[in-house]
């Protein structure tokens, strides 16, 4: 194996919380009654409907589309009927236009047999990417196919997986490269192919040996002379997986702020969207299923779960077991960039990669207080950035003024306020300075 | 805060052994005044009272260490007012100080009271290396301090009353002479900041900027001639070392910045031996600290940090 690599400015080491569900198979999750799939599950405009009121649709039949703008088609999870189009409750837009299905539990799971791709010309394989409705599911949500049509001007010669998986926690990623490694490996391949690169680095944090064996041993049988794929460990430290973090870590290249990762001839994708990517090329099965981890000390039993996009909160704590009465908060996506929910009733996206049910013990319910200008931030902030100022100049209404500290660049991590000694919600404060400053 | 009122225990148990049990109670005092005037300002000013954070305990005996053992109990009261109320809470309260407020109040008493800040000494009570020099029929109120004796009576005086050599570093290096309730025993200052480096809680920065400073000018200027100096004493009397980990470290009122932390420490340890060789005052750390102290938000605007990687053609 290679010396481990990292990248070099700020970064934190946030208890890493994974062994609940490191050793725990995917397994699939019962469909509901009913699911509810939110329009705009994507980075872009989001999808209007395609179908009405009563309608019956199939099992990945297509059920939104975007017209107008930058986005790909949404799916139906299932069989069943359309049954109403309203507001789902949702963890960022508090609510979000969405379409309710009522599941028709008779019909025959579809089942999506293999076909070879091979003789798929790079258009073609790029056309079966948007149809199946593919985006960034590593958490940002940005339509794959367009990180996968990059300028003209850009010479691309790497493609990053990412697996890094740095959030605490979180285990789905890990679970897809041990259980589904050759699919993820096929989704790599196909991706060079449509790019036209020959190299491809996947990044995997050590506290995760078992997948750095597998996936390597993936890799090695797929490698060719026209794509050699190699898998790199990287060394424990959050934010690893951040896309300017990983690009650092793994070519020492550096993108400028502002810019995309193919300034710097790379392209990043997920290893759960490369693998979303196999199964639309070869299966040509489109993204509706997500995998994602139920953790934390609050849920009777945490999981790694296949779900059918829609599902509610609510339904995955049903058939976890519920709650446990100590639960203190419920957060979607990591404990260091997910975001609280205040009920149950909120879908799963795309995007969801995870349902955190924490107790008072694993969380900091301290109220915060004044910044003592330690200047721990400083040192945590991958970016480099001073994340005590901004907050300092939000305090005094002076958000507006923020843009000179480079705001910007944040990606919203959280290092800051997870090392800030007095609690300071520093990411909400930076959020609240990119909307000032932008005007 | 908690951990670093830890770390300044051991020298304030040390100096009740050095001086009695007088430096225990001026501290207790000190600390009491400063919790009460802390909740009393937050309570005036409308703002949440914020003793439990152990911040104004933690001023109060640094205080209490920067003020000679043998002064009135109403210094440290009026000290404290002075720190917490007017250095803290009138400028803002926590975070906002610009200047450190334990070194304030101790400005503001050397002030008012000169004759008993700098004359209110005790000698030590036990009879180790130091005492063997001052001789038993000493008088104890002649005890002045080391960088005072030097200052006024000339380096033979000094040499005369403290000794020289190895047992000089030894006892000055342990705390066996006279000088503020905290800052004598250099071994435990050192000690309890080594804890604090290995903890994470400051950097090197800024002790190793003061001190080397200070070293370093004390060696070229200390002396009668240039370079002859004797660099060791520099650190080992006076504040120097309780300053430069205790005081100029202050979170609040020192930068943030590794570069700006670099250049404010060599500040302050070139304003200490400015003040201690050419000054009216045999010490300096207080005033050049409290001098370097409002540069820090300078500095830090104008060092930034490192960004990941700029924009190009900069920043719109």
């Amino acid at each position: 194996m290679n010396s481990l690599l990292t990248f070099p400015l700020g970064g934190v080491h946030p208890p890493e919380a994974k062994g609940q569900t490191a050793g725990l198979v995917i397994e699939r999750m019962p469909v509901p009654d009913e699911l509810e799939i939110i329009l705009g599950q994507h980075i872009g405009a989001p999808c209007t409907p395609t179908v009405k009121k009563r309608d019956v649709v199939g099992e990945g039949a297509m059920i939104g589309e975007v017209q107008k703008g930058l986005g790909v088609p949404l799916h139906s999870p299932v069989a069943g009927t359309i049954k109403d189009f309203g507001m789902s409750a949702h963890p960022m837009r508090v609510t979000s236009p969405s379409i309710t299905i009522a599941v028709d539990h008779d019909a025959i799971p579809v089942t999506y047999p293999r076909n070879d791709w091979s003789g798929l010309t790079a258009a073609e394989l790029l056309g079966r990417v948007h149809d199946a409705g593919i985006i960034g599911i590593g958490g940002a949500g940005f339509p794959t196919h367009v990180k996968l049509k990059p300028p003209p001007d850009a010479k691309i010669d790497k493609l990053l997986l990412n697996g890094a998986e740095c959030e605490p926690y979180i285990t789905a990623d890990h679970r897809q490269m041990l259980e589904l490694a050759a699919d993820i490996i096929e989704g790599a391949r196909i991706i060079a192919k449509i790019l036209g690169i020959g190299e491809c680095i996947i990044g995997i944090e050590e506290n995760k040996p078992d997948a750095i064996q597998v996936m390597a041993e993936a890799a090695r049988a797929a490698s060719s002379a026209e794509c050699t794929i190699r898998v790199q460990a990287l060394r424990v430290k959050y934010p690893q997986g951040s896309e300017k973090q990983l690009i650092q870590a793994l070519t020492g290249r550096k993108v400028p702020s502002m810019a995309l990762p193919s300034t710097v001839g790379v392209v990043v994708h997920n290893v759960s969207t490369a693998r979303a990517i196999c199964d639309a090329v070869v299966s040509g099965k489109p993204l509706y299923e997500k995998v994602m981890t139920i953790s934390g000390g609050g849920i009777t039993r945490p999981a790694n779960l296949l779900v059918k996009v829609g599902t509610r909160a609510s339904d995955i704590v049903a058939y976890l077991g519920g709650v446990k009465p100590e639960l203190a908060k419920v957060i979607m996506g990591g404990p260091m960039m997910g975001f609280a929910v205040s009920n149950l009733d909120v879908p799963v996206t795309k995007t969801t990669s995870s349902i955190l049910f924490l107790t008072e013990k694993e969380i900091d319910t301290r109220p915060h207080s004044q910044c003592i200008r330690c200047g721990w931030c400083l040192a945590a902030c991958p970016m480099g950035l001073e994340p005590k100022e901004i907050g300092v100049f939000v305090e005094a209404n002076r958000a507006e003024d923020t843009a000179q500290f480079g705001v910007f660049d944040c990606f919203e991590c959280g290092s800051c306020a997870f090392i800030c000694p007095a609690k300071r919600p520093l990411v909400q404060f930076i959020r609240l300075a990119k909307m000032k400053a932008r005007r | 805060m908690w951990t670093v009122l830890a770390c300044l225990m051991p020298p304030l148990i040390l100096s009740v052994f050095i001086f009695g049990i007088q430096t225990l109670i001026i501290t207790a005092v000190s600390v009491i005044s400063c919790v009460l005037v802390e909740a009393v300002s937050q309570k005036a000013l409308g703002r949440p009272i914020t003793i439990r954070d152990g911040s104004a305990a933690l001023t109060g005996v640094l205080l209490a260490f920067v003020i000679p053992p043998g002064v009135p109990y109403l210094l440290p009261v009026l000290g404290a007012v002075m720190a917490i109320y007017v250095g803290k809470h009138l400028l803002g309260g926590i975070g906002y100080n610009i200047f450190n407020p334990a070194l304030l109040g101790r400005a503001f008493l050397l002030a008012t009271f000169p004759v008993a800040m700098t004359s209110a000494w005790l000698p030590p009570l036990h009879d180790l290396a130091i005492f063997t020099h001052l001789g038993a029929g000493a008088d104890a109120v002649t005890a002045a301090t080391p960088l005072a004796v030097m200052k006024e009576q000339g380096m033979e005086a000094f040499t005369q009353a403290f000794g020289s050599g190895t047992s000089l570093y030894t006892s000055f290096f342990l705390g066996w002479r006279p000088g503020c309730i905290g800052e004598t025993s250099g071994f435990l200052i050192v000690l309890g900041g080594c804890y604090m480096l290995y903890r994470g809680y400051i950097t090197w920065h800024i002790p190793v900027s003061v001190l080397g400073t200070i070293a370093l000018l004390s060696w070229i200027f200390g002396g009668k001639a240039l370079f002859s100096g004797d660099p060791l004493l520099a650190i080992l009397s006076g504040g120097a070392l309780l300053g430069a980990f205790y005081m100029a470290n202050d979170y609040v009122t020192s930068p943030t910045n590794k570069i700006s932390q670099l250049i404010y420490g060599v500040g302050i340890g070139a304003l200490t031996v400015l003040i201690r060789l050419k000054g009216g005052y045999p010490e300096g750390i207080c005033y050049a600290i409290l001098l370097m102290n409002p540069l820090s938000s300078v500095l830090d605007s104008f060092f930034k940090p490192k960004r990941f990687a700029p924009p190009v053609g900069g920043d719109k």
